[in-house]
């Protein structure tokens, strides 16, 4: 049993006192250990965070992760390219059309399958609402972790409307699994244009609200402002993409450096922020709410008519009811199912525009029905990865906001 | 469809284009550092010996014309039993018992195919530019019996993470890296669960608790 004295050398004894030789007055501190989660709210019960504090201040920082590790990449490995499209939806379950969109073009490269413009319309479509959910649920639950309770319900309510679109598109609301290797799953619905431009007006009001909530609030601005910072040269070099390197001043966006889709032919703006930091970060992910709207409405008035899936007969399905009226289209079903599409051995790495920034998949084929690798680029490990380095030397409190806009999704960061 | 479409469909791989305008200058810039290259699908790929890796990474980032300032990911492939690369199966509508057994469930159901010539493991980096806007994909080959290859982190420090996972998952070495330790997985996990040899439905030993409050473990069910 220690000596409370040793265990504490601050405690106000009178043995500590004759030691110190000086009075109470002054606090002596020794550097602290902090275990920051991984139950902590403001963690999202996925991450935990290492703290060496003097005092507030953070002299050392460590972050675990690995919580929600489920060897996403080996059960690729045993599955047909079509079976790991469910898979996808559970890497970045707040925007998960993205993850489909980026997995399924990987596979369409693989093949080299060249899809409909409808299909690739309706993509973006499903893609852009997926950005918007997932912006929205970034910067609701970072302004309720700062105690700004009202923006959170607007932006929950908001994405609830985003989520009855996806179900509109697909029939699921989270876990979609829409997208389809060389087509959609579905077409668009009856009447999907006014729909979608009603609900997509009733989530920028709740935007707008909410950036009158909190973009001039003192508190928040506060504790956004000067928080967090990285310069945008360490930010490259750290390999951080998306929302937190254009806050940067770094206009780096996949969809306007490699264009993919229909992103060539649509009208978008790439806002970059100034000062990288948190608040830079926030204000950003509200402009391209904006923007992911603008993208939409652009591509509901210029959707082409025509088939949603490739012809392509290697991954095509046929369709029941040639299934069963039909012999040959009944032996594809059956060797699509039970072997898979064979695919060309080689290997290919795609990168699409994800919420959090450059989500890549690098398919490895050794000619056959099953990935030989599949591995995910996923934009939250290498965002999270420096945080070491924005928050040593800082508060205490701004590890909250920070880890709030790096917005680390556990399910793509530990896949 | 018939029988001859399908044929022609599997065949229809790409020929090898002719060189990307980024090849010709990766190839300039680095001369015989570079093994091969190729290029499939517009994806420009060089392999590099891995004593010239740290090499050839300085020289990519550093000059002006390639300017590879990001590392976007680093991974490694597990080649176990191929002798050469990976080739187009013709017969594709054939059912290939290999590849349906391809996985073993457990450890003790696995029958290890022969090595071939090629070493093992091949590390895979890939790399784009920001100012530039090209990506390129570097391939080392790693043997197995010595699965060690040099770190970047000192040229990316964003190879940090991505090296402790590649050696979690993989279990290749990077000497020179700061802190290699388990990311993913606890420290006491045997084996590296990505590896061809590790079985899907392997289990691990169930580890006693250790430290303050520690009971008798369990009897082991």
């Amino acid at each position: 049993m220690l000596d409370p004295e040793q265990k504490n050398p601050a405690a106000r004894t009178e043995g500590n006192r004759a030691r110190r030789g000086d009075g109470f007055d002054d606090l002596h501190t020794q550097p602290m250990r902090l275990q920051f989660g991984p139950s902590h709210p403001s963690t999202h019960g996925t991450v935990k965070i290492v703290l060496d504090l003097e005092g507030e201040q953070i002299i050392d920082a460590d972050v675990q992760v690995g919580y929600l590790h489920r060897g996403f990449e080996k059960e690729c490995e045993t599955g047909y390219y079509y079976q790991n499209i469910p898979y996808t939806d559970r890497l970045n379950y707040s925007s998960p059309i993205l993850n489909n969109v980026g997995y399924c073009m990987a596979v369409e490269k693989l093949f080299g399958i060249v899809t409909p413009p409808r299909c690739d319309y309706i993509r973006v479509i499903g893609g852009e609402l997926s950005r918007i959910a997932d912006h929205m649920l970034a910067i609701g639950a970072s302004s309720m972790e700062l105690a700004a309770f009202t923006p959170m319900l607007y932006m929950i309510e908001g994405r609830e409307l985003i989520l009855d679109l996806t179900d509109a598109l697909c029939g699921a609301r989270v876990t979609t699994n829409f997208i389809r290797i060389g087509g959609v799953s579905a077409d668009l619905p009856e009447n999907f244009k006014g729909f979608a431009t009603a609900r997509l007006d009733q989530v920028l009001k709740l935007v707008e609200d909410t950036h009158k909530l909190l973009t001039d609030n003192p508190i928040f601005r506060r504790r956004m402002e000067g928080t967090g910072h990285l310069p945008a040269k360490d930010l490259v070099a750290w390999g951080v993409t998306g929302p937190l390197l254009r806050a940067g001043g770094v206009p780096y966006d996949v969809r306007r450096v490699h264009p993919y889709l229909v992103y060539g032919d649509l009208d978008f703006d790439v806002p970059v922020g100034e000062h990288s930091d948190n608040f830079d970060r926030y204000l950003v992910r509200m402009e391209e709410i904006r923007q992911s709207r603008r993208l939409i409405v652009q591509c509901l008035d210029k959707i082409p008519d025509g088939p949603v899936d490739s012809d392509d007969m290697r991954v095509r399905w046929p369709g029941k009811r040639r299934v069963y009226t039909r012999m040959e289209e009944l032996i594809d079903q059956f060797k699509l199912v039970t072997v898979g599409a064979y695919a060309p051995a080689g290997e290919v790495y795609h990168a699409v525009e994800a919420a959090n920034g450059e989500l890549g998949f690098y398919l490895v084929s050794d000619g056959t029905g099953k990935p030989w690798k599949c591995r995910c680029r996923s934009p939250s490990f290498s965002n999270i990865s420096p945080m070491r380095e924005m928050i040593v030397g800082g508060q205490l409190a701004d590890v909250v906001p920070t880890f709030g806009m790096i917005n680390m999704i556990g399910g793509e960061c530990d896949r | 469809m018939t029988a001859d479409d399908r044929e022609t469909t599997a065949q229809a791989t790409p020929s090898e284009p002719s060189r990307s305008p980024l090849m010709d200058a990766v190839l300039e810039r680095l001369g015989s550092l570079v093994l091969e290259h190729h290029n499939f699908r517009g994806d420009d790929r060089i392999h590099v010996a891995r004593e010239h890796l740290v090499e050839v990474a300085q020289a990519l980032r550093d000059s002006p014309e390639l300017a590879f300032d990001m590392l976007l990911d680093v991974t490694a492939v597990d080649y176990l039993g191929q002798a050469d690369e990976f080739e187009t199966k013709l017969e594709v509508w054939d059912r290939n018992r290999a590849v349906m057994r391809r996985q073993p469930q457990r450890r003790h159901e696995l029958v290890l195919p022969p090595r071939g010539s090629h070493p093992r493991y091949a590390v895979v980096y890939h790399l784009t530019s920001t100012t530039r806007s090209h990506r390129l994909r570097i391939k080392c080959r790693v043997p197995e019996d010595d699965p060690t290859i040099a770190s970047v982190t000192s040229i990316w420090p964003g190879a940090n993470w991505l090296e402790r996972e590649t050696f979690d998952l993989y279990g290749i070495r990077f000497t020179g890296h700061p802190d290699l330790r388990r990311i993913y997985l606890y420290d006491e996990f045997e084996g590296h669960p990505l590896r061809k040899d590790y079985g899907k439905w392997d289990e691990q030993p169930i580890q006693a608790y250790v430290g303050p409050g520690a009971k008798e473990p369990r009897r082991p069910h």
